[in-house]
């Protein structure tokens, strides 16, 4: 369980999360919506603590993320992370990608580390892709690439920040097709997006984010369906 | 130019001008590895928060690039025996010769580290690793195959500048080559020799970075 209470966050001056109170239930896929510049990375990254807070609290399963003795790379292997880019490591082939964390962070033995690797690899379709490097795959492929390496970790949860926004279009896809596969075999995720199909068949809430506060969520159906803050209506008619 | 070359003094002197080239290698390989690492240390420091440090790396990185390599191999080898400590030609060649690659290195790291893109230590990090495990798999690999070209220059440039420590009493092969000079005064076949020996140890030195490297630019092998 991911809870948030009370989280700001300020750069400077800008306050960008004003009080978010959020909690994300084992099993449960939450979409984050919202306009750009809106929040929704910089909660994201409140919650793998590549971002500090500046008052309230991020725990994961019981634990809190930002107290002074918490092992935050031990938390991270629970919190698989993809991002908009999908930063493979180009020095490395798409079965060393996987294999690398299992195996200098979880000390896995070689062996194991590229079963496991292999594993992830087949899961998200790249089975026949292991010995090529990054330059030889397409954006989708290296965007599953990178699902794939932080599934790898076996992760309890999944972060999604705009995993498909830097496709091209005929590979957008591809990964949504994994996201769903992983959301039907349960994973716990939370997802910025701006595929509002996505949101509305796959996750079980929607979040609306507005300068910095959740102005609505709810079930897709009634926050997509019949939105009541007039900025989300007038969001979701620009956008979808 | 009735000047009769001479050619027999110099192959008679062939063994000791080979073995003076080891020195010359074991210098240069020394001063280029420690260089190596000083250099990245000197990069870490300027690039850190604390301006002690920043002071301290800009100080010898500003020094080593803006001062002559003969000057500062006399500094080690005669300046600091004003402070009582006396270092071997040997010694004092390396010291130098490191301070000066170390600077030079600094450099180059920056342009290395500055053509990794942030993301990377970030996805390394969000799958767990440390800043070090980081460092050490996902961000060096690539700067490394970055700074791999300028890095082959700066170790030419090493074993060709090592050749000032003979001003310092250091019997490498230039020492050793002006040793023969001024017994035998073939001047010009010893140092046309010594010439080509050089260009030979700067050609294998370069061949031998290449294999070496080669680890490093299995991607860029793989390219359909
Ligand atoms: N490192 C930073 N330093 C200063 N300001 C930042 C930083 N990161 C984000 N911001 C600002 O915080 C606000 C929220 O940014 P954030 O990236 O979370 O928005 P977002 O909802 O993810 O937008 P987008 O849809 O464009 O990705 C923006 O105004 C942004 O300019
Ligand atoms: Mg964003």
């Amino acid at each position: 369980m991911i809870v948030l209470e009370n989280l700001r966050k300020s750069f400077g001056e800008l306050e960008v999360l004003k009080g978010i109170n959020l909690t994300v239930d084992n099993g449960e896929v939450v979409s984050l919506i919202g306009a750009s510049g809106s929040g929704k990375s910089t909660l994201l990254y409140c919650i793998n603590a590549l971002e500090s807070i500046h008052a309230g609290k991020v725990t994961v399963d019981g634990i809190d993320v930002h107290a002074k003795g918490t092992d935050i790379n031990k938390l991270r292997q629970k919190l698989g992370t993809v991002f908009q880019q999908w930063n493979s490591f180009p020095h490395l082939t798409a079965l060393e990608n996987v294999a690398l964390a299992p195996r200098v962070v979880t000390k896995k033995s070689r062996k194991e580390a590229q079963e496991i690797a292999e594993k992830q690899l087949v899961h998200v379709g790249l089975g026949d892709k292991l010995n090529h490097y990054p330059s030889q795959l397409s954006g989708g492929q290296q965007q599953r690439l990178a699902i794939a390496r932080a599934l790898a970790m076996e992760p309890k949860y999944m972060l999604f920040d705009e995993a498909t926004s830097a496709l091209d279009p005929e590979l957008v896809g591809e990964v949504l097709d994994i996201m769903r596969l992983l959301a039907s075999e349960g994973m716990t995720m939370i997802v910025v997006t701006h595929e509002m199909s996505f949101a509305r068949d796959v996750s079980d809430r929607v979040a609306f984010f507005k300068q910095g506060v959740l102005a609505e969520i709810g079930p897709p159906e009634q926050v997509m369906t019949n939105p009541q803050d007039p900025d989300l209506q007038r969001f979701l008619s620009t956008i979808g | 130019m009735d000047y009769q070359f001479h050619w027999r003094p110099v192959i008679q002197a062939l063994p000791d001008l080979l073995k003076a080239s080891l020195v010359t290698l074991e210098v240069s390989l020394i001063a280029m590895a420690l260089g190596l690492m000083f250099g990245l240390v000197l990069y870490f420091c300027r690039a850190s928060s604390l301006r002690l440090l920043r002071g301290f790396g800009s100080t010898w990185v500003e020094i080593a690039r803006n001062t002559p390599s003969l000057f500062q191999i006399f500094v080690f080898y005669w300046g600091l025996g004003e402070f009582g400590i006396f270092l071997s030609s040997f010694t004092a060649v390396v010291a130098a010769l490191t301070f000066n690659c170390a600077g030079y290195m600094a450099e180059t790291y920056r342009g290395g580290f500055n053509a990794v893109p942030a993301g990377q230590d970030k996805a390394a990090r969000t799958l767990g690793m440390t800043k070090l495990q980081s460092l050490r798999y996902v961000v060096l690999p690539q700067v490394l195959r970055a700074i791999y070209g300028p890095m082959t220059n700066q170790f030419t440039w090493v074993i060709l500048a090592s050749s000032l420590g003979m001003l310092a009493g250091l019997r490498e092969l230039s020492g050793e080559t002006q040793y023969f000079n001024s017994r035998t005064f073939r001047t010009f076949e010893f140092f046309a020799a010594t010439a080509v020996i050089y260009y030979l140890i700067a050609k294998i030195a370069l061949i031998l970075m290449r294999l070496l490297g080669r680890p490093l630019f299995r991607a860029e092998r793989a390219r359909p």
